[in-house]
């Protein structure tokens, strides 16, 4: 049942992925045959599963044509309550490409496929923050080459779905500890934060680099720095006081009411320690690129048969 | 016929006990966890359901602490931490929390006698938490039962009472920023690192180096070892399993910082219904967890030849 499945799980060497294929518009060929070579295109079409995915010329977005945005709200959820923020510990990727014989990098692929059908079910339904766990600060141990994979892997897709963001109301922010991220992804992340931040519909919060002890620590950090040039009394540190310092401080909604956690395991690892403090956690058996609208419904549903009580009555 | 029907009583509770010994036996041919933490939850719901008076649903829940108490310590568990009561319970009705002030006042009582499971293993009480906010009673009953309890070693109860994870991060950053002022001024350090302060753990140098903290900055003022050192749970080392019971799925503030990457276990059983299996479950998924995770060790250090 458990395993050291952090959020990237990879457990074979990476290859760098194939240069998209501008000759076909399926979802199939944009992960399948160049660099993959051993197998076959027929082998990788019936491994490969789609989800409510646009299909495009130049891979798929988050809001394609004729305003696919728009998901309608399923009927069978009620209107309230439903979750202000969700979480998600995006779990997976590698035993999904595993199981197709696929390399992992090819479950990277749909996993992010996963992420923008997320997002768009997000911002369709009214669910105001959005935090995904993309990297943890363990990831950085695994070997280079996957680790190089990754980092491009995210600056490709923020630079594919900024115009998306900006023309959909979508905001991007990224936290962690980004002394250890590639300088053009820095600078992307950076373009991407300044060019959305104005926009209110759904805030999309990504953890690269992150653990949630890293993000108390640097807020206590802040804190002693506060006292120890006299903005601040020892007497007035309080939670409110942390809360202000950690890396959830660019949205009005720091704290999930909803933890979603894929693949089957029941930790948290290390994401938002502080903020879970009264999150419903879901754990999905499903991996993260087969995480779709019918089991994020599932996991809705089950918020809304919650009781919440808040350790009162 | 009496005396047949209590013989035979008898013989059964012995042989519950041989068998349960033979199974743990078993389980401890795999690693046992060396730390279990219990959010008891449900024990309103149990007064509810059996129609029970208020208070009667907890005292249940005391007796269910008992049993998991001696299930978990003859399995080879040395420490046992249980959330008891949390800053955010007070927010109750007054009745029903002077109800449960009185009744952790009696039960502590009942702790420290004789023939009491504390004693029969060897337990040191800790009680973790703002025990400034507790009754003047329970205060005086805690303080005594820490005292009495101080020179066993053998096995741990830690139990949180007004307690919230995030009340406990305040206040190790609170000491931090006190012992770390009181240095920068040149003033004589607190009594609390004077003294060794909270006891040192075996293991606590094994927790900050497997924390991914970035080096501090120059003009950083804590350190995570400062930080850990004045958790009030630094007395223990992390769990190894977390188990909430009723079905409840969330950690209510309880060891965020200790449990980040603990398996959590959520039966649906009630606290007051819980029981050997229970504690069975766990533990095997644990075993697996932690094989796994040897494993994974094992292939990474021969990747690194």
């Amino acid at each position: 049942m458990f395993s050291l499945r952090l959020p990237i799980p990879i457990e074979n060497t990476l290859i760098t992925p194939p240069p998209k294929s501008n000759n076909n518009n399926t979802y199939n060929s944009s992960l399948c045959a160049h660099s993959y070579s051993s197998y076959s295109h027929s082998q990788t079409n019936r491994f490969l599963t789609v989800r409510n995915v646009a299909l495009q010329k130049n891979g798929n977005s988050v809001g394609d044509s004729k305003d696919t945005m728009m998901q309608p709200f399923p009927e069978e959820l009620n209107a309230e309550p439903l979750p202000r923020h969700v979480a998600v510990i995006m779990d997976g990727n590698g035993r999904w490409a595993k199981m197709r014989n696929l390399m992992p990098s090819a479950g990277h692929q749909a996993g992010a496929e996963a992420l923008k059908e997320m997002v768009r079910l997000c911002a369709s339904w009214g669910i105001k923050v959005l935090t995904v766990f993309a990297f943890s600060t363990d990831n950085w141990v695994r070997p280079k080459v996957e680790v190089d994979f990754l980092m491009s892997l995210f600056e490709k897709t923020i630079n594919s779905e900024i115009d998306v963001f900006i023309r959909e109301g979508i905001r991007i922010s990224v936290i962690g500890d980004a002394s250890k991220l590639p300088s053009s992804l820095i600078r992307m992340i950076k373009y991407a934060e300044e060019s959305t931040k104005e926009n209110s519909r759904l805030q999309l919060i990504v953890a690269v680099s992150y653990s949630g002890k890293y993000d108390v620590v640097q807020a206590c950090r802040s804190v002693a720095k506060k006292v120890k040039d006299g903005i601040l009394d020892l007497e007035e540190i309080n939670e409110g006081i942390i809360e202000q310092e950690l890396e959830t401080n660019c949205t009005e909604f720091p704290n999930p009411d909803l933890l979603i956690r894929t693949s089957g395991e029941l930790r948290v690892s290390n994401f938002l320690l502080w903020q879970l403090a009264y999150t419903e956690l879901y754990f999905d058996g499903a991996l993260w690129p087969d995480f779709g609208k019918e089991e994020f419904v599932e996991a809705l549903s089950s918020f809304q048969q919650r009781k919440r009580r808040f350790g009162g009555r | 016929m009496q005396i047949s029907n209590g013989y035979t009583v008898h013989l059964l509770e012995g042989l519950y006990c041989y068998l349960r010994r033979l199974l743990f036996k078993v389980l401890c041919v795999g690693t046992v966890p060396n730390h279990i933490a219990f959010i008891m939850d449900g024990n309103r719901r149990f007064a509810k359901k059996n129609n029970l008076a208020e208070g009667e649903g907890h005292k249940a829940g005391f007796s269910a602490l008992l049993s998991i108490l001696r299930y978990c310590y003859e399995l080879g568990v040395k420490y046992v931490t249980v959330y008891a009561f949390s800053i955010d319970n007070f927010r109750r009705k007054p009745k029903d929390v002077q109800i449960l002030m009185e009744l952790m006042r009696q039960k502590i009582e009942e702790l420290l006698q004789q023939e009491s499971i504390i004693n029969e293993y060897g337990v040191r009480l800790h009680f973790i938490g703002n025990i400034s906010m507790l009754s003047e009673p329970v205060r005086v009953a805690v303080d005594k039962a820490m005292r009495v309890t101080a020179h066993n070693n053998h096995r741990v109860l830690l139990i949180c009472v007004a307690y919230t994870s995030r009340d406990e991060m305040v206040h190790a950053v609170y000491q931090s920023c006190k012992q770390k002022w009181s240095h920068l001024n040149g003033e004589e350090p607190s009594k609390a690192v004077k003294n060794g302060g909270i006891e040192k753990v075996k293991g606590i140098e094994d927790k900050v180096e497997k924390h991914s903290v970035p080096p501090p900055s120059s003009c950083s003022l804590i350190e995570l070892v400062d930080f850990e050192r004045n958790m009030y749970m630094a007395v223990a080392p992390d769990p190894d399993i977390l188990i909430r019971t009723s079905g409840e799925a969330r950690l209510s503030n309880f060891l965020l910082w200790q449990a980040g990457t603990c398996p959590l276990y959520a039966p649906s059983s009630l606290w007051p219904e819980i029981g050997l299996r229970h504690l069975v479950l766990a533990v095997l998924n644990f075993q697996k967890y932690h094989h796994y995770l040897e494993n994974k060790k094992e292939k990474k250090k021969h990747k690194n030849f």
